[in-house]
């Protein structure tokens, strides 16, 4: 049965009428008609649909909508803009990143959850932050160089 | 006016090779108004048929006199379109900022066969070059009318063509032609596809004029990516849309017997569509269809498919029939040299089934209205799709618009092509634009997969340990039961449940390489198919269709061998390979990485980590690839870290090296996630590796720590492919890696924990 609800999504409240099991993500793609997190399981294994619940990275494909109660999401698109890049973004374009990029979102939200409580990471522990996210066209090099460039820049 | 006359009667030889539409008698008088006819003959307002003998099919220079290039092609991630956009713009004399690659879409572009096979360059480069060199001839052409001046006189530079010897007499490309078409017939082979080739009278420059060609551009696709300004395909919306979901059978082979709607009478909306064996739901919104697909409660027809144990598989392939035998190389007589052996060395490798496993299972959208039929894809061949949603529905494919949309992610035939045809039928049964996207087990189990094979190597050596006879042979599942492409019915997942048979087809591979020896010979054999029709192993390409499985085996074979003589391994492949870019790039790989010469297994190691270096080197279709690989392997638990990489990568001319070094990393990654993890694996009822844990990938932890990568270049050489050459190299550059470090040879994929730790028990 469907109720009605409110979401805080980058920012903006918006009211939906959905089903309180259904994941967030449907809410996020559907209902609000973000194009950013994306299905890629739908059982939390491989991070293309993850968001920032109170700054904290989740996967909004196992997420029923109705347990986001009050909190604050934010999606790639919440993230930064051209004009006001989070410094992943920039360095996702500096590194030439993706190749076809339906993995990004798990990337880089939980990568700019993890240097924002972590300064100057060594190499391991971005890698153990990161562990569990697909890329499935191999860029794991160019995600590597880029978390590297953007935790030089965060300081 | 005299002196203009003079001017044209000194280049009327350049206007009589002008060509295109205009015909112009050798002895007939040039006058004003023919010159005017060379310009309006050249260019008119309404677009010539979309046909691949028409310029304008390639190449358009808008009102503000920039370039479209119509690309029947497209990027799957490599960046394929910047090298293109590159091509076209040295061609045309624009800068590269102008050039708009417009890619996929059967409404603008011919069918140059979509991504496949590394020839977006190779194939598709070659004619979008020679198509933007006849733009420019035409052009030069055009303006020579226009300025009276011979085209021996003139210059472009940045889409002016301009007096060589008085700058300021000039016209732009967009004044000559801006907004309107060419109207310019090429010589057109005749063929679709990927062999599509259409030229006119137009030279493309010799590579030292290049300035554009060979420079490092970025892509401009990424910040759109990452900002989030760019649909996938699964993101498209029309209104009206609603979903669908398809429902698969837990047993292969089964169909459906009853359908119980009332089991999802409390979804609203949602609607079954049963046809024969495809069933499929429809709701309108996205979580309803995700539920009825689920909640619809299906009776199934009882069904065994005929599959083996999966630890029977390769035994399997070893007693199936032979359906197809070809040998592919042969030079000398092998049978009679192995029995003069003094010594034979023999062994035989085995490649699992692996799944494209793309980064999200198969979308489509399609909306039929009025008869016409809009279909958006992910799949990297929309022309095909085109011709096969046309033949599912029994349309003309004219009526059909196919929009390639990037996906999530292509590697070959993956699930794209089949949820284009399924939601095609959903479309046409809901009478509504119908987004299907399968779910993760479908995407995962139900797409088509790579082929497992055996192969058997043996080598013959005389008293004086030399190789005199070498025999390679690989049998295996067809690389096609379903076609490289969607465009028929019974090359999909739905026209098969529909009732139409598998028609599998015989092909596989031999070795691309060049060692010398005497006796050689290079075969393969099919085998049957497991299931006769819409069968969760039914193959089809994957990412270097054949190759990695084939150069594991021959490429640890030739390392076996060299093991064998006791000779280094690099000097033993640089002792019989013949052609000499294929020893270039076996030296540069050695030499970048600091290759220690030995000539058997490390015996150093004593610690629980040991380390070992191996290479594999091959060819594909004009390219050269060298892979040194240096691996740590964890004694305790068999664990292997494909610790760094040296490719050498020979692909001829290199159009962009920014995003081929970025390609090749692509591969080496994905060649080593699909040696060390990935193998389909199934029960006796259907497949069982459906998600990310039962089918795991290279972790990010596991990530080498350097990838060197050395670019050959060689601008006269015609560029060959890259997007799939270097996954070859990979598995048996990493075995014989392991070779060296443990003495150990690992002969079957993938190399998992548990196997690695048992070799070396």
């Amino acid at each position: 049965m469907t109720r009605s609800l409110s979401i805080n999504v980058n920012g903006k409240v918006f009211g939906i009428t959905a089903d309180p099991d259904m994941p967030l993500l449907y809410a996020l793609r559907d209902d609000l008609g973000l194009n950013n997190p994306h299905f890629g399981c739908g059982l939390g294994q491989c991070g293309a649909c993850t968001v920032h619940l109170n700054g904290e990275p989740i996967r909004s494909c196992v997420t029923p909508v109705s347990a986001v109660g009050d909190g604050k999401i934010v999606t790639l698109a919440g993230l930064g803009t051209p004009d006001n890049p989070h410094p992943l973004q920039t360095a996702y374009v500096d590194e030439q990143v993706p190749q076809c990029g339906y993995c990004i979102n798990g990337w880089i939200m939980t990568a700019a959850a993890f240097l924002r409580d972590k300064k100057n990471p060594g190499e391991d522990e971005i890698k153990q932050a990161l562990q569990g996210l697909k890329c499935r066209c191999g860029t794991h090099l160019s995600i590597l160089r880029a978390v590297k460039r953007a935790a030089a820049t965060m300081g | 006016m005299g002196k203009m006359k003079n001017k044209i009667a000194l280049s009327r030889r350049s206007f009589l090779r002008a060509g295109g539409a205009l015909v112009i008698s050798a002895g007939s008088p040039i006058t004003l108004d023919t010159l005017l006819g060379i310009e309006t003959a050249h260019a008119q307002g309404t677009k010539p048929p979309l046909t691949p003998d028409q310029l304008s099919s390639y190449i358009a220079v808008n009102a503000d006199g920039t370039v479209s290039a119509y690309f029947g092609k497209m990027d799957m991630g490599q960046g394929l379109f910047v090298a293109i956009g590159q091509m076209v713009a040295e061609e045309l004399d624009v800068p590269f900022g102008a050039v708009r690659v417009i890619m996929g879409d059967t409404a603008n572009s011919v069918n140059q066969g979509g991504a496949s096979g590394s020839t977006g360059i190779q194939l598709g480069g070659k004619q979008m070059r020679a198509a933007a060199a006849e733009a420019r001839y035409v052009l030069v052409s055009m303006a020579s009318a226009k300025l009276s001046i011979p085209t021996s006189e003139l210059t472009v530079t940045d889409g002016v063509v301009h007096s060589t010897a008085d700058p300021a007499k000039k016209v732009t490309y967009g004044e000559l032609i801006g907004g309107r078409y060419f109207n310019v017939q090429l010589d057109w082979n005749k063929q679709i596809g990927n062999q599509l080739y259409a030229t006119g009278k137009g030279q493309p420059k010799k590579p030292s004029e290049y300035k554009v060609v060979g420079k490092p551009i970025k892509r401009e696709d990424i910040a759109p990516k990452v900002f989030c300004k760019e649909d996938f395909c699964t993101d498209v919306k029309v209104p009206g849309m609603i979903h669908g979901r398809m429902i698969r059978a837990t047993i292969a082979g089964a169909v459906p017997v009853s359908v119980d709607e009332s089991s999802i009478k409390d979804i609203p909306s949602a609607k079954v569509v049963w046809e024969k064996g495809f069933l499929g739901v429809v709701a309108d919104k996205e979580w309803d269809a995700v539920q009825a697909a689920q909640r619809l409660k299906v009776t199934w027809s009882d069904a065994k498919p005929p599959f083996p144990d999966q630890a029977g598989l390769y035994q399997h392939i070893r007693n199936a029939p032979v359906r197809k035998r070809e040998v592919e190389k042969q030079n000398g007589d092998v049978e009679e040299a192995f029995k003069t052996a003094a010594r034979i060395i023999e062994a035989e490798y085995e490649w699992p089934f692996q799944s494209h496993a793309s980064m999200g299972p198969g979308c489509a959208l399609v909306e039929i209205k009025d008869g016409a039929v809009t279909v958006w894809t992910g799949s990297q061949k929309p022309h095909y799709v085109r011709d096969g949603v046309a033949a599912t529905l029994g349309i003309p494919a004219e009526q059909v618009r196919a929009i390639w949309v990037p996906g999530p992610g292509s590697y070959g035939r993956n699930d794209a092509g089949d949820a284009a045809i399924d939601a095609a039928i959903l479309a046409k049964a809901a009478g509504r634009p119908v987004r299907l996207q399968y779910m993760r087990d479908q995407g995962t189990g139900w797409d088509p997969k790579g082929p497992a094979s055996i192969h058997r190597a043996r080598a013959a050596v005389d008293s004086q340990g030399n190789v005199i006879a070498y025999d390679f042979l690989s049998k295996g599942f067809s690389r096609w039961d379903v076609e490289t492409n969607e465009s028929k019915p019974k090359d999909s997942l739905a026209g098969q449940l529909m009732g139409l048979p598998l028609q599998s087809e015989d092909a596989f591979g031999v070795p691309a390489e060049s060692y010398e020896f005497v006796h050689k010979r290079m075969a393969w054999e099919t085998i049957p198919p497991l299931l006769d029709r819409a069968s969760p192993l039914r193959s089809a390409h994957l990412r270097d269709p054949v190759g990695p499985q084939i150069h594991f085996a021959s490429e640890s074979f030739i390392d076996e061998v060299a093991a064998a003589l006791k000779l280094d391994p690099v000097e033993f492949r640089l002792r019989h390979v013949k052609d000499p870019r294929d020893a270039a790039v076996i030296k540069a790989a050695a030499e970048k990485s600091g290759w220690q010469s030995r000539s058997a297994p490390r015996r150093d190691q004593t610690g629980n980590k040991v380390s070992g270096r191996g290479i594999a080197y091959a060819q594909r279709n004009g390219t050269r690839v060298a892979i040194v690989a240096e691996v740590d392997i964890d004694r305790a638990t068999g664990k292997v870290w494909a610790r760094k990489f040296t490719v050498a990568h020979d692909c001829g001319q290199i159009i962009n090296p920014d995003g081929l070094t970025h390609t090749i990393e692509g591969n080496i990654v994905q060649g080593i996630s699909r040696t060390l993890w990935e193998e389909v694996t199934f029960d006796s009822g259907n497949v069982t590796t459906v998600d990310w844990i039962t089918y795991p990938i290279l972790d990010i932890t596991e990530t080498p720590e350097r990838v060197d990568v050395v670019l050959i270049n060689r601008p006269e050489i015609a560029p060959s492919g890259s997007g799939e050459p270097s996954i070859r190299a990979v598995a048996a550059a990493i075995a014989n890696a392991i070779f060296d470090a443990t003495g150990q040879r690992l002969r079957r994929v993938p190399f998992s924990p548990e196997r690695v730790k048992a070799a070396m028990a």
